[in-house]
């Protein structure tokens, strides 16, 4: 218990210099790597050809990012096929088949990292740094630059500029995930974690008997990985395996690098969202005839509007966690039946050098930040426990992914100030501007389509004959590994119920496809939403416009999420966990 | 705008993007993982090429990874998929783990069991049976969670000090070793939690049997 309490707060110590470092960056001002970086930047904009002070309509933004996605996923698909060949491949790795290399490059482009190859016999060295580093990168950058450029559009400096989207994908690369990369790859690689290009080695043990072990450039991959909140593992057990994760501090060191960028997202949009109220309390009025702003230390730290977003978030995850937790210590009920004592909690699936407090804590953090990777089997989980990490890649807005989980609870927060300016009948206002009919359809469709996503595959999944081949598990969680696929996707989270049987022809391409309609539908309707309250004029606060920096509104936001994750999930949650857990301790 | 300039502004961000792609693919997919392999190499050798760890000079396996141990004088590992990659090459060529099955080749994972699946009670039930046999005077009841049931990876190179300390009275009698040097032998190799807080308290299995081994006198030099 103490361990979780002081790693919680060791977080929210680090995540305030690195929102302010990400504040910087994102709009533009100066950081103390600048003299050398802009040099790199520079060599890149010229070679691409980049004029990085051209800023982008949302409409050309989102297309740039579209189309480089686009292009990025033409390349990444290409290398998988041809992945034989004798370069960088000491294992000898064959090509990848085309469902499966279809799967893969849309589940890595879009941050999602779902994987039905199993890293071992699946990919080649040469694959594992030009298809997945690499587009752990760039999927990384990709959602923090449609998240910079969102917020721009809500911050409202101009009517039509929401920056570029080139200068933003090379500036976090060059400024943020290269560099944090290469520092945490080191400190991964003095815990343990191999980091080379020899083949797998086999050794012969003291008994006589032959071992395979896996080498490779793990702790590349491994660092990047939990960095952009990808979660996809070079091995197939993930960061459950000892090479990717050999102590708890390798562990710490991948949950910090999870949580810290979505985290400081939100930190990046408080202080944006303060610099434009500012900057227009400043143009009503001459800035000495204004009174000095009393601010508390939250305000200062997250600005005023961040802080009720990260006040929410943090509710959702540690109602989560203490679920989570709680239910992993209870034990099997199953198995105390057969006599084995279960004080120590549920073990099966969990590595002892993290126990119940740590595997429990990663999971939460895996499906809140939405990276997917995973130290503990989440298939093994309890009922309770397992449907925790269900329950956040269902809402999906608990930090989330890099960039895209502040994008999500924004819609919360507009669907938050609409439905309390329907109870006290006034036009809804957030940020500055009026919510309109426009918006909230707008709003409506963008949080209807993940559910929508996560229970039509669902049920077309279990209507065929395909789909129910994948099932391993008997009885009611044979449907929670069905759910928990398809959340993941949706997610863009990427963990699994890893005993589903995946890589068929039907899994391979329905996932493909919700990965990919769950990632770029929400980012452009959102992107949308910004454009067009970007247009509208600021109205002035009055006594009838609802406060969104406040405590009260943070816990309005909650129950909005939570009310909502009821109207949708709660029927799917109540016939797969919750009827599992019914069973087992009836 | 025109079609021409609406044309040019598209081949113009086509282009954008494609050089784009590729100068971020060398230097994310490439640049980044050779220095990193570079900086590694030079700074922390061993632990960029695996950790092995060696008995006579030769390599007997790596210091994360557990291992299938089978004599009854080495303590085991916990139950594992995979059989913790360990395998022999049987007379007819064919490689196979320690049960008889056929090897699968480098993997990790585990059976991905549900609480609620009748095949995991069977699985536990089937190892107590095994365990209790070979270490005759260990009650049921006294048992440690830990070591009858399987890690998320199947390569757990670690049992907690309740499940060493389980094992110990047979490990004695197979090895000849007294009870007080294997206890000895299990303290040299526990890890405390990291700053007495955070993680568990560890053994490492692959380095208790290198001591066991070597007090016995099945090797002479050892490197850990």
């Amino acid at each position: 218990m103490l361990q979780l309490v002081l790693t919680i707060i060791i977080y929210l110590i680090l995540v305030v210099p690195m929102g302010r470092y990400v504040y910087h960056i994102a709009a533009g001002k100066h950081t103390f790597a600048d003299p050398m970086l802009d040099r790199v930047d520079g060599v890149i904009y010229k070679i691409s050809g980049i004029d990085p002070t051209k800023g982008m309509n949302w409409k050309r933004y989102t297309l740039s990012l579209l189309g480089t996605n686009a292009v990025m996923i033409a390349i990444g698909y290409l290398i998988l096929r041809i992945q034989s060949i004798p370069l960088f491949n000491p294992n000898g790795i064959g090509a990848m088949k085309p469902a499966l290399a279809f799967n893969t490059i849309i589940s890595f482009m879009t941050n999602t990292n779902l994987q039905h190859y199993s890293g071992e016999s699946g990919l080649s060295y040469l694959s594992q740094m030009l298809v997945i580093i690499f587009m752990m990168f760039v999927s990384a950058a990709s959602g923090y630059a449609a998240c910079v450029a969102f917020i721009r559009g809500l911050a409202g400096k101009t009517k039509d500029n929401v920056g570029n989207f080139f200068s933003d994908l090379v500036r976090i690369t060059t400024r943020v995930l290269l560099p944090f990369s290469l520092i945490g790859g080191i400190l991964l690689v003095w815990q343990g974690v191999p980091q080379n290009f020899e083949g797998n080695v086999v050794v012969q043990t003291l008994e006589g008997t032959y071992q395979v072990i896996a080498m490779g450039p793990i702790a590349a991959l491994e660092i990047i990985k939990h960095l952009g909140t990808n979660g996809g593992g070079f091995l197939s057990a993930n960061s459950s395996t000892p090479l990717e994760n050999p102590t708890i501090l390798s562990n710490l060191i991948e949950m910090y690098s999870m949580m810290l960028l979505p985290g400081a997202c939100v930190i990046t949009f408080g202080k944006m969202m303060e610099d434009s109220r500012r900057s227009r309390m400043e143009l009503k009025a001459p800035k000495n005839s204004l009174p000095a702003a009393r601010k508390s230390i939250t305000e200062k730290l997250f600005g005023r509007e961040g802080r009720s977003i990260f006040l929410a978030m943090s509710i959702l995850f540690l109602v989560g966690l203490s679920v989570c937790y709680w239910s992993e210590l209870q034990g099997n009920p199953a198995l105390s039946a057969i006599g084995l004592d279960q004080s120590a909690g549920s073990m099966e699936g969990k590595e002892v050098r993290f126990g119940i407090a740590q595997s429990a804590l990663f999971t939460t953090v895996t499906t809140s930040f939405t990276t997917g990777t995973v130290n503990n089997m989440h298939d093994t989980l309890t009922p309770l426990g397992g449907m925790v990490p269900l329950l956040h890649m269902m809402l999906n807005c608990v930090f989330g992914g890099k960039g895209v989980g502040l994008m999500n609870i924004i819609l919360y927060a507009i669907l938050a100030v609409f439905i309390c300016g329907l109870m006290v009948g006034r036009t809804p206002e957030y940020l500055g501007k009026k919510i309109e009919g426009h918006e909230m359809k707008l709003t409506a469709l963008g949080i209807m389509i993940h559910p929508l996503l996560v229970l039509a595959f669902s049920a077309l999944a279990i209507a065929t004959a395909a789909g129910q081949a994948g099932i391993t598990n008997p009885g009611y969680h044979g449907l929670t590994q069905v759910l928990y696929e398809y959340a993941s996707s949706a997610a863009n989270n990427g963990s699994g119920f890893e005993g589903l049987v995946d890589n068929t022809c039907f899994w391979n391409i329905t996932t493909g496809i919700v990965m990919f309609l769950g990632r770029y539908l929400p980012i452009v309707i959102q992107m949308a939403i910004a454009g067009s309250l970007m247009k509208k004029n600021f109205v002035n606060e009055s006594a009838g416009t609802l406060r969104t920096h406040t405590f009260s509104f943070a816990v309005i936001l909650v129950f909005v999420v939570y009310i909502f994750a009821a109207l949708t999930f709660f029927p799917a949650l109540a016939l797969g966990p919750i009827a599992e857990h019914l069973t087992l301790w009836g | 705008m025109t079609d021409t300039s609406k044309k040019k502004a598209f081949l113009c961000t086509l282009r954008q993007s494609v050089t784009l792609t590729l100068v971020l693919l060398l230097l994310c997919g490439f640049v980044f993982p050779v220095v990193l392999s570079g900086l590694s190499s030079i700074f922390f050798p061993k632990q960029a090429n695996g950790s092995l760890v060696t008995a006579d000079g030769a390599p007997v396996g790596a210091e994360y990874v557990g291992q299938d141990f089978t004599e009854p004088y080495f303590m085991k590992c916990r139950p594992s998929a995979y059989h913790y990659n360990t395998y022999y090459e049987g007379s007819d060529g064919k490689q196979y783990y320690n049960d008889g099955s056929e090897f699968a080749g480098l993997s990790s994972g585990s059976n991905n069991y549900a609480p609620s699946n009748p095949e995991l009670a069977k699985r536990v039930e089937a190892d107590i049976e095994q365990f209790l046999a070979a270490n005759p005077g260990v009650k049921r009841e006294d048992l440690p969670a830990d070591l009858m049931t399987a890690s998320g990876s199947g390569l757990d190179p670690h049992v907690t000090p309740d499940a060493a300390k389980v094992q110990i009275p047979a490990l004695a009698q197979a090895s000849g070793l007294s009870e007080d040097v294997l206890e000895q032998i299990v303290a040299d190799n526990t890890t405390g939690k990291l700053l007495g807080i955070f993680g568990e308290t560890t053994v490492n299995v692959l380095g208790v049997n290198l001591d066991i081994a070597k007090a016995m006198g099945l090797v002479g030099d050892i490197s850990k």
